[in-house]
């Protein structure tokens, strides 16, 4: 491009001021206004956007807090409860925050989950997905920290339980935990680090943010069918179509938010942590937040402990080579008889491992956990790249608006043509 | 079908974090107290909070504290101003330094919170058979089953059954994880009256101290509830409109 003033569109002359000497005006357009979107984005496609909102929310209710929150264990439990009983509105603005830390991961797990059933991770948005991916460890790192923060009994110790999974490591594990911990136990210096890094990372998640944005932004959005626009006649401009479906969707979420909030703001959360922290009572059954409980069974599951803290990791990592591991070129599940089925059983199960992991590890649940954390991996290492060799994948459609404009399937030869006369 | 499942699946993920009740010892699932603010749209009834006040003052605080709540707030149970001044007064709370430097007591004023009976977990201990009777400020959002345990707990004492050892200073309560706990049972029939005329029987006063303690755990409650019934009803209306714009921006997109 050559160097000088912005060829810019606008009439209006402020904006257009601006807009030749730094097109965001024209960027906007482009990628929010004309960008050229599949027509048949189904509701799943609401998430990304949600979870946007959900991470500003997150940010602005998260700096208030911080306003009258003291990283002290003197004081941290006791300032949380000022806030919830003498800032105005503070036990609104605390209650979105808590909650909102469910909302986020129920909407972000509802992301991935789209992703994967309608192959959003393949080729050519690899790099998408890991940004995702990235995005998502730095979320459990935040919501990790921000829950040890209000200094309840749960707080303290699944902080103590979690820190102490370093100490797997062979040979430097204990001088890990040390250097974490700022001391010898989950003390003031631990808690002092976890405010500040709490405050930092949803910065550096804005920024992998805008890279996954930026990113979708080059591929283009997948779509339930998972056969890319083919021309004009396959997608929409973003706006208005996309904006005033994704505000549908915003304010049924909004309203799952608010009834959280206002009807049941502890219901996700743990009784003890209401309990302040007290290093000489250990909790009968210290379990983490819902939203890694699945995890938590996978740690569990293992009777060794660096197999379980390897185990652990290793399910969420798997999720980084999953462009490589499933080699099918078919996309979208609907077109996958065999691995459709595969996933959905995917799906189950990782719930089953959730309900597991808020179980006592013994017993059944210890063989629940077992096969679950089997069928978790199996689905990625095993059944994955075989059934992209043995499964005969459904006839594609032709295109996006082929399929739109006929209700699905494929089309006969020809057919495409004049698809309004016949009927 | 996708849809609906991942819609199961949610629903699912929210039930399953329901609390894993049970884990340290056997107990009796505490039964549904019934009271004035339980269920959505429930309101803290105002004679029984105050009269929970009295049961409180008279009987817990001998042994737990409520150190974050205000004597100031004790206006939201419809005590005047005088009153909430009245009760504070009763109380001598810890100030100072004064100009010669020495730390000295006076009378508590409405913005003081209420002082707890021992000054450490320590002498809280040493007080109580080495049991530590804890602070009462949000005890029913601390405990599963919140303010039904607590008023469960108030009333369930009972001899033990045969065969059950209770240990040295410990007594039988079926509510109790383990079923033995520290604290004695403390409400009897008639051992207070009430300004209101209320029979202060001992159920009648743990359910009243168990309104109390649940307004001290969640002043906010009415004010939330009613904020919620708002924000809803708002948004219900905007998603009516946004959908109906959504159906005039797609309506001639075929999809």
């Amino acid at each position: 491009m050559a160097i000088g003033l912005h060829d810019s569109p606008f009439k209006n002359p402020v904006i257009r001021w601006i807009d030749r000497r730094l097109p965001i005006f024209t960027m906007m357009q482009k990628e929010y206004g004309t960008f050229p979107t599949p027509r048949n984005f189904n509701y799943f496609w609401n998430f990304g956007a949600l979870a946007m909102v959900n991470l500003a929310i997150m940010i602005a209710t998260g700096i208030v807090l911080a306003m009258h929150y003291t990283p002290h264990v003197d004081h941290a439990f006791d300032s949380v409860e000022r806030i919830m009983r003498d800032v105005n509105y503070g036990w609104l603005i605390r209650y979105m925050h808590m909650n909102g830390a469910s909302m986020f991961f129920i909407v972000v797990y509802v992301h991935i989950w789209r992703g994967m059933y309608y192959g959003s991770y393949k080729e050519p948005r690899e790099l998408l997905w890991i940004l995702g991916v990235v995005i998502f460890i730095l979320m459990m790192a935040t919501a990790f920290m921000g829950y040890v923060l209000p200094w309840g009994q749960m707080s303290f110790w699944g902080a103590t339980v979690i820190t102490n999974l370093f100490s797997a490591i062979p040979f430097v594990g204990d001088s890990i935990v040390t250097w974490l911990w700022g001391g010898f136990s989950v003390d003031n210096p631990t808690l002092a680090r976890f405010f500040s890094l709490h405050y930092l990372l949803p910065f550096v998640i804005v920024g992998v943010v805008f890279l996954h944005v930026a990113a979708l932004h080059i591929t283009g959005s997948n779509n339930p069918l998972g056969i890319e626009p083919k021309g004009p006649q396959d997608t929409l401009p973003f706006h208005p179509y996309y904006t005033i479906k994704d505000s549908v969707g915003l304010v049924v979420y909004a309203i799952v938010f608010a009834a959280l909030v206002f009807f049941a703001p502890n219901f996700l959360g743990h009784p003890d942590n209401y309990i302040p922290a007290n290093p000489l009572v250990t909790p009968a059954h210290i379990v983490p937040e819902w939203y890694f409980l699945a995890f938590y069974a996978i740690l569990r599951a293992v009777p060794d402990k660096l197999g379980g803290v390897v185990l652990m990791f290793g399910a969420i990592a798997v999720l980084f080579v999953l462009p490589w591991l499933d080699r099918s070129p078919v996309r979208s599940m609907r077109f996958r008889p065999i691995a459709k089925w595969a996933f959905l059983l995917w799906t189950v199960n990782f719930v089953v491992l959730t309900y597991a992991g808020s179980q006592p590890a013994e017993g059944v649940w210890v063989t629940v956990a077992r096969i679950a954390t089997a069928y978790y991996f199996a689905y990625f290492l095993v059944i994955l790249p075989l059934l992209a060799r043995l499964e005969r994948p459904l006839p594609l459609p032709e295109s996006i608006s082929s399929a739109v404009l006929r209700g699905g399937g494929p089309l006969p030869a020809g057919a495409a043509a004049k698809p309004m006369e016949k009927a | 079908m996708i849809r609906t499942l991942s819609a199961a699946a949610l629903a699912l993920g929210l039930l399953f974090a329901a609390p894993a009740a049970r884990a340290a010892g056997e107990y009796d699932v505490p039964p549904p107290a019934n009271l004035s603010f339980q269920g959505i749209f429930g309101t803290f009834d105002r004679p029984a909070a105050q009269r929970g006040l009295q049961v409180y003052r008279q009987v817990c605080a001998n042994c737990h504290g409520l150190r974050l709540v205000a004597f100031r707030n004790l206006r939201a149970l419809g005590l005047t101003e005088a009153q909430v001044a009245a009760i504070a007064a009763e109380y001598q709370i810890a100030d100072g330094p004064n100009d010669e430097g020495q730390m000295f007591q006076r009378p508590g004023r409405a913005s003081d919170r209420f002082p707890s009976p021992f000054p450490n977990e320590r002498a809280a201990r040493a007080a109580n058979n080495g049991a530590y009777p804890p602070d009462l400020s949000v005890m029913t959002k601390a405990r599963h089953y919140g303010a039904n345990y607590i008023r469960a707990l108030l009333t369930g004492y009972q001899d033990p059954p045969p065969g059950v050892e209770v240990a040295e200073g410990m007594h039988y309560n079926r509510y109790f994880p383990g079923r033995q706990i520290a604290m004695a049972n403390v409400l009897f029939d008639d051992m207070m009256e009430f300004a209101d005329g209320t029979r202060a029987t001992a159920e009648q006063m743990a359910s009243d101290v168990t309104t109390f303690l649940a307004w001290a755990a969640e002043p906010e409650m009415e004010q939330r509830r009613q904020m919620g019934v708002r924000v809803i009803l708002f948004l219900l209306i905007l998603g009516g409109l946004t959908y109906a714009v959504k159906r005039r921006v797609w309506a001639d997109v075929k999809h």
